[in-house]
């Protein structure tokens, strides 16, 4: 044939591009050496610029040649006028813009980047937005120039509403970005606060004064007026219903319905006549300090409050001995106030004459305590929510995300009359989503507990059982401090938790049939009278010693377990519990 | 360098300069063969090319004149080259591939200047005078496609024409005046004349064939392979439209259109979304599609619960195939569609900065760096074929020059009907409008749109249509191009009148355009239009053509929205010519290029550019620059070099769309 261009064969381009870059690295070295003289003869000059700049434009993560590059700059700023210095930074911004090109994810380059607009003496923040978004257009996940965005929007005061279309724009283009939907969950509670007072409808704009974002949700109060929150729920709507599978709009969805945070108050104060003992649970795990215990009047200064473990040094429940015969006699009525400094909250509790024990609190249906995990109050506002996902689980029978959402929806409109969806639909979960089979399990566990609490106080009784339903951890045991009898047979339980110890009233614990190895939580349970433990795993005596903390502990019931077959066993639960009239192994 | 002074002896005679023959053409040159590659117009690129307005304005002249005077056959001077062993096959000298051309213009003459004079006057001008001379439509209409163009096709007659119908809008404009705000005031100064088109004509680009790229198309990945990419600017379209229960509405195509649709019930994104997903793998899940695979894809989308509206978007938009194309064939143009996503855009079309003509341009210019030899306004009167073996040994060119080949290949356009096996044609139907503004008012003005009609009638055919903006350097600033294409069942006048007047707002006399407030007024003025009917041969085989088996005919371009069948064509004849060569493999790098002064091969870049470029000139002479496209091969590549390209690369796959406007 004729004509052919002739090309160099790949062996000798391949040799070429070798030498060549011999050629590079050897250049490369002796610069960097050079650098390094430098720096330590504290040299700080433009000639120093001039060789870091060189090594940076093509390895812009060497993090000592910024450094070094700071340190000329400050120097630089003793010696030089301002107007020197403003064009020196604006060159190194543009260089910083190179580096950037080679590597949009330099730690370094940013936030040498962020250090010179500082310093900058007539900063462009404009012009470092336009730069950001450019970038975010080419890559809407680099988290890099969030972080710096944020703090240039910081600085540079752009408003809130102008964040908050930016974000409308990122996620209208791309929704699977975590970056964009969080940063409208911090904008939508500046913009659209919820009004103080709880029912007015209406949203109230901060047109006028244009606040500047900076507070995360977690430091301001976060929730979003209700008008706003339905534009929010059509937009995740779209979303999810677009791809069901693409988590980050989910996870808006959920901080959209919220998790309200309970205020801290004294949720029950019991008192027990023979005891002589005070106990008192919290809205939520405290570490109490400042206690004041008012007996008939007179401050108790010196009582010693205690949390129901020394494993806890936060504990929702907290007790105190009473100074001795202070209440113990039955024909006497007592009044007690327990203040809480801190928070100028208190609860009073009366012991009326010939009872043993008494107690005043707020109910958990009082409460709607389980109910609150979601924030918004509206029935109808979550109703059609949970159609709506209804209808994307038809469509979608196997989405996960949705089942879940589904089953936090029924439970924060009607906890008992959805059990059995819920039931089902857990089932389905764990199905799907093998991998976090045992995650599903917890958390049916813990609204199994939340239906049987609601149960037990709709009848007003104290007796918890809740047998036969796959429990694989037990939870808001705070809520069970006046419960007498509980019966959790037939579960999947391995342990008795330290949280166990907040049963503080109990007098008989039926755990048969389970996989329990360990029995940490029954620890000082004044009142405990009957255990039975058949067919679970306790292995080893010494498992069996925090019951040598329960004085009244007389039947035990050890049939099926691994510890049964130790040599001597007897005499050595004779020798850890005296108290044991009953014990059957 | 005058013809007679072209080598006499080539391995390649291409006749034709259309996509398919520029391609061949490239690629035979990139192998080392000799090219020669001849059109008998004045233009590269054929029926592929693009026109100015002014150069549009010509082309309708040629053609009318050549409606006008049958050709005749000269034999002489050359007798004597043929041998006895030798016979001739006549190519035929006009090209008949275009009929039923029809002009009409709308847009009113009258520079600003005038107008402001003029207005007082004008203003108190009797209405008969408006009505007198209210539309060509009418008088076009009268007359066949030839005698239609007459008037229209020459400027200096519409000038005339449209002053008078100028004026009496005028007059319309004056009486309205006291009640007008400033703004419209503003705006009815920017209202485009027949001047300013004519003035500002270079600025179009007007392709007579209208056609995008297919991001993951045969044509795209031959200009990544080839590296011709680097001739070219490429625009990715902007957003895709449908015409549905009456209006305009976009297409959610990709994730974030669907996300973002208004339209839609949030039930109907999940539903589109999952069919979508679906497509885009469906052979994995023949369980959902086999027993439907011969049956019409609408059967199919309405049996998976698909609401009309996603029938519509899915069957016309997306799959842009036919009520009664078979499933299989709705999957694969669904799942093709979908895979060209996001490659370099939200949409998967790429469209040619400067028009669709620069493409056949990129592919010669790549042919004469490898040494092709061009000559326009030159062709082959006969083919000499030597009556032993049947094949064709030589051609006579139009100067009388007898050169040998061993492969002759050449566009159907040429070939007389005496060597077709039938001479009945499919044609596609075309369009070309300008309007005064986008079909989609809220857009911003960069845009390009595919735009699908769906039959306005159960009988009349569906409707493809791309409205260009100025960004895409093919018309001119404050005007809209707008390109329609149909496979014909009548004159394209017949097939796509009816859409046009249903899109645009088509003025019945130049005074109507002016009336404010209805409805008529939102939907963007049609300036001028052009229709006429283009040859379809894309079904044609050689087997179609009784021709020497050395002669490869080009067919087409097809009436599809992609090209992949004239690069499929392309390489077919290709294999043909040289069943062992790679077909355009990458050019080199220039860095990579052994300079062998003894060879003289490696002065090819500068050299045969030269000199392919005086013979051009020797040819055509002063004419050669009359036309936009007529100079040599590498000068309209070079003046989109000027702007700067971006090369098409597979990196520029995450970056935004190719060919940041200028």
């Amino acid at each position: 044939m004729h004509g052919r261009v002739k090309v160099k064969s790949t062996a000798q381009q391949e040799e070429e591009k070798r030498k060549e870059r011999e050629k590079k690295l050897k250049v490369y070295l002796t610069v960097r050496d050079a650098i390094f003289k430098k720096r330590s003869n504290s040299e700080l000059d433009e000639e120093a610029l001039q060789l870091t700049q060189q090594l940076l434009a093509s390895n812009p993560d060497f993090a000592t040649l910024w450094n070094y590059r700071r340190e000329i700059f400050l120097h630089l700023e003793t010696v030089k006028e301002e107007e020197e210095m403003q064009k020196l930074y604006e060159a190194e911004l543009l260089f910083i813009e190179a580096c950037l090109k080679v590597n949009p994810k330099s730690y370094g380059s940013w936030h040498h980047r962020g250090w010179v607009s500082y310093r900058l003496p007539r900063p462009d923040w404009k012009r470092e937005l336009v730069l950001c978004d450019r970038c975010l257009s080419l890559d809407d996940r680099n988290f890099h120039c969030w972080d710096y965005r944020r703090l240039v929007v910081k600085v540079s005061g752009v408003s809130v509403e102008q964040e908050l279309q930016f974000t409308d724009r990122l996620i209208g283009s791309n929704f699977s970005n975590y970056s964009s939907w969080h940063y409208r969950s911090t904008l939508l509670p500046l913009l659209h606060p919820q009004p103080a007072s709880d029912p007015a409808p209406a949203c109230q704009k901060h047109t006028h004064t244009p606040t500047v974002p900076t507070a995360s949700p977690q430091t301001h109060g976060h929730r979003v007026c209700e008008e706003q929150l339905l534009k929010e729920y059509e937009l995740v709507q779209n979303a999810v219903f677009t791809d069901p599978n693409d988590q980050s709009a989910w996870f808006y969805y959920r901080w959209l319905l919220g998790r309200a945070e309970r205020e801290e108050v004294i949720s029950c104060v019991y008192v027990s006549r023979e005891g002589e003992r005070v106990a008192v649970a919290f809205s939520k795990p405290v570490n109490v300090v400042s206690l004041m215990l008012v007996l008939d009047g007179q401050p108790q200064q010196q009582v010693e409050w205690r949390s129901v473990h020394p494993r806890f040094r936060h504990s929702p429940v907290w007790l105190c001995e009473l100074p001795p015969s202070s209440i113990s006699d039955i024909n006497n009525e007592h009044n007690l106030t327990v203040h809480w400094m801190e928070k100028h909250t208190q609860r009073d509790c009366a012991l009326y004459t010939g009872r043993t024990e008494s107690w005043c609190r707020d109910s958990a249906t009082d409460q709607e305590l389980f109910r609150s995990e979601l924030s918004v109050e509206k029935t109808s506002v979550l109703q059609s929510e949970l159609q709506s996902c209804t209808q994307l689980l038809e469509l979608e029978p196997q989405n996960k995300w949705c089942l879940l959402t589904i089953i936090l929806l029924m439970r924060a409109l009607d906890p008992l009359g959805h059990e059995k969806e819920t039931l089902a639909h857990f089932q389905t979960l764990k199905e799907v989503d093998p991998m976090r089979s045992s995650y599903y399990s917890d958390l049916c566990s813990k609204f199994l507990i939340e239906n049987t609490i609601l149960k037990m106080e709709y009848a007003e009784v104290r007796v918890f059982s809740l047998s036969d339903k796959n429990l694989s951890t037990l939870c808001h045991l705070d809520q069970l401090l006046l419960v007498t009898h509980i019966n959790l047979c037939s579960n999947q339980l391995m342990k008795l938790p330290p949280q166990f110890a907040m049963l503080h009233c109990l007098e008989v614990l039926e755990a048969d049939d389970n996989a329990i190895e360990n029995l940490e939580g029954l620890y000082h349970l004044p009142n405990l009278e009957e255990v039975s433990l058949k067919n679970n795993q306790i292995s080893k005596i010494s498992d069996l010693s925090p019951l040598a903390t329960c004085p009244k502990l007389t039947r035990l019931d050890l049939r099926g377990n691994p510890v049964t077959k130790t040599a001597d066993i007897e005499a050595e639960l004779a020798k850890l519990l005296p108290s044991l009239t009953d014990l059957l192994l | 360098m005058a013809a007679d002074n072209l080598p006499s002896e080539f391995d390649v005679i291409i006749l034709g300069t259309g996509l398919t023959e520029s391609v061949i053409a490239a690629a035979c040159s990139r192998v080392g063969l000799r090219v020669l590659h001849l059109d008998r117009r004045n233009y590269y690129a054929g029926n592929w090319a693009s026109f100015t307005f002014n150069g549009l304005l010509s082309w309708i002249e040629e053609y009318k004149a050549q409606q006008q005077t049958p050709s005749t056959t000269s034999e002489q001077g050359w007798n004597d080259q043929i041998e006895d062993e030798e016979e001739v096959v006549f190519l035929s000298s006009v090209d008949s591939s275009i009929s039923n051309l029809e002009v009409f213009s709308y847009a009113s003459d009258k520079s600003e200047d005038d107008e402001l004079l003029n207005s007082p006057v004008v203003g108190s001008l009797p209405k008969a005078a408006e009505e007198m001379n209210g539309c060509h439509k009418e008088a076009q209409d009268l007359g066949s496609s030839s005698a239609c163009t007459q008037g229209d096709g020459d400027p200096h007659n519409l000038e005339v024409k449209n002053q008078d119908s100028c004026l009496s809008e005028e007059s319309k404009k004056t009486d309205q005046q006291p009640i007008r705000s400033p703004e419209q005031a503003v705006e009815v100064k920017k209202k485009i004349t027949y001047a300013m088109l004519l003035k500002e004509g270079r600025r179009f680009n007007i392709d007579l064939m209208s056609k995008l790229l297919y991001s993951r198309g045969l044509l795209v990945d031959l200009l990544i392979k080839s590296n011709v990419s680097r001739y070219a600017e490429f625009k990715n379209i902007s957003c895709i439209l449908t015409c549905h229960n009456g209006k305009v509405e976009q297409v959610p195509c990709s994730r974030a259109d669907v996300f973002g649709s208004k339209q839609l019930t949030v039930v109907e994104k999940r539903m589109l979304m999952k069919f979508l997903t679906f497509c885009l793998d469906f052979e994995q899940h023949q369980e959902e599609f086999k027993d439907f695979t011969e049956i019409p894809f609408l059967e199919f989308l309405k049996c998976k619960n698909l609401t009309e509206n996603l029938q519509h978007f899915i069957l016309h938009s997306i799959a842009m195939v036919s009520q009664d194309s078979p499933t299989i064939n709705g999957l694969k143009a669904t799942q093709h569609f979908l895979r060209c996503l996001g490659r370099y855009g939200n949409t998967p079309f790429l469209f040619p900065l400067y028009g669709l003509g620069e493409i056949p341009q990129c592919f010669c210019r790549m042919c004469a760096v490898f040494g092709g030899i061009y000559c326009l306004r030159h062709s082959v009167q006969c083919l000499v074929v030597d009556k032993e073996s049947g094949k064709c040994k030589a051609v006579i060119d139009t100067h009388g020059q007898r050169i040998s080949c061993s492969h002759f290949v050449v566009e159907d356009s040429y070939i007389r009907d005496d060597q077709r096996m039938q001479t009945t044609y499919k044609k596609i139907s075309r369009a070309v409008v300008i309007t005064d503004r986008s079909i989609l008012p809220s857009q911003s003005d960069h845009q390009i749109s595919l735009v699908t009609v769906p039959p306005l009638e159960p009988s009349s055919p569906a409707v493809r249509m791309v409205e260009l903006s100025s960004f895409s350097m093919t018309c001119m600033p404050g005007t809209y191009l707008v390109h329609l294409t149909c496979s014909s069942s009548g004159s394209a006048h017949e097939d796509l009148a009816p859409v046009v007047s249903r899109l645009f707002h088509v003025p019945s006399s130049c005074t109507e355009e002016s009336i404010q407030g209805s409805e008529e007024n939102e939907k963007p003025v049609v300036l001028w239009a052009m229709y006429f009917n283009m040859r379809d041969t894309s079904g044609f085989e050689n087997s179609s053509y009784n021709l020497p088996s050395n002669v490869h005919v080009c067919t087409g371009p097809d009436d599809s929205l992609g090209s992949d069948y004239s690069i499929n064509l392309a390489e077919l004849v290709f294999h043909q010519l040289l069943p062992d060569e790679e077909f355009c493999p990458p050019a080199p790098n220039p860095e990579d290029i052994i300079y062998d002064g003894d060879q003289g091969e490696g002065a090819i870049f500068e050299g045969d550019s030269q000199k392919e470029e005086a013979v051009i000139e020797g040819e055509d002479g002063s004419q050669a620059h009359k036309q936009h496209g007529a100079t040599c091969s590498s000068e309209p590549a070079e003046s989109t070099d000027s702007i700067g390209h971006e090369i098409l690369t597979e990196y520029d796959i995450q970056s935004p769309p190719l060919g940041n406007s200028p």
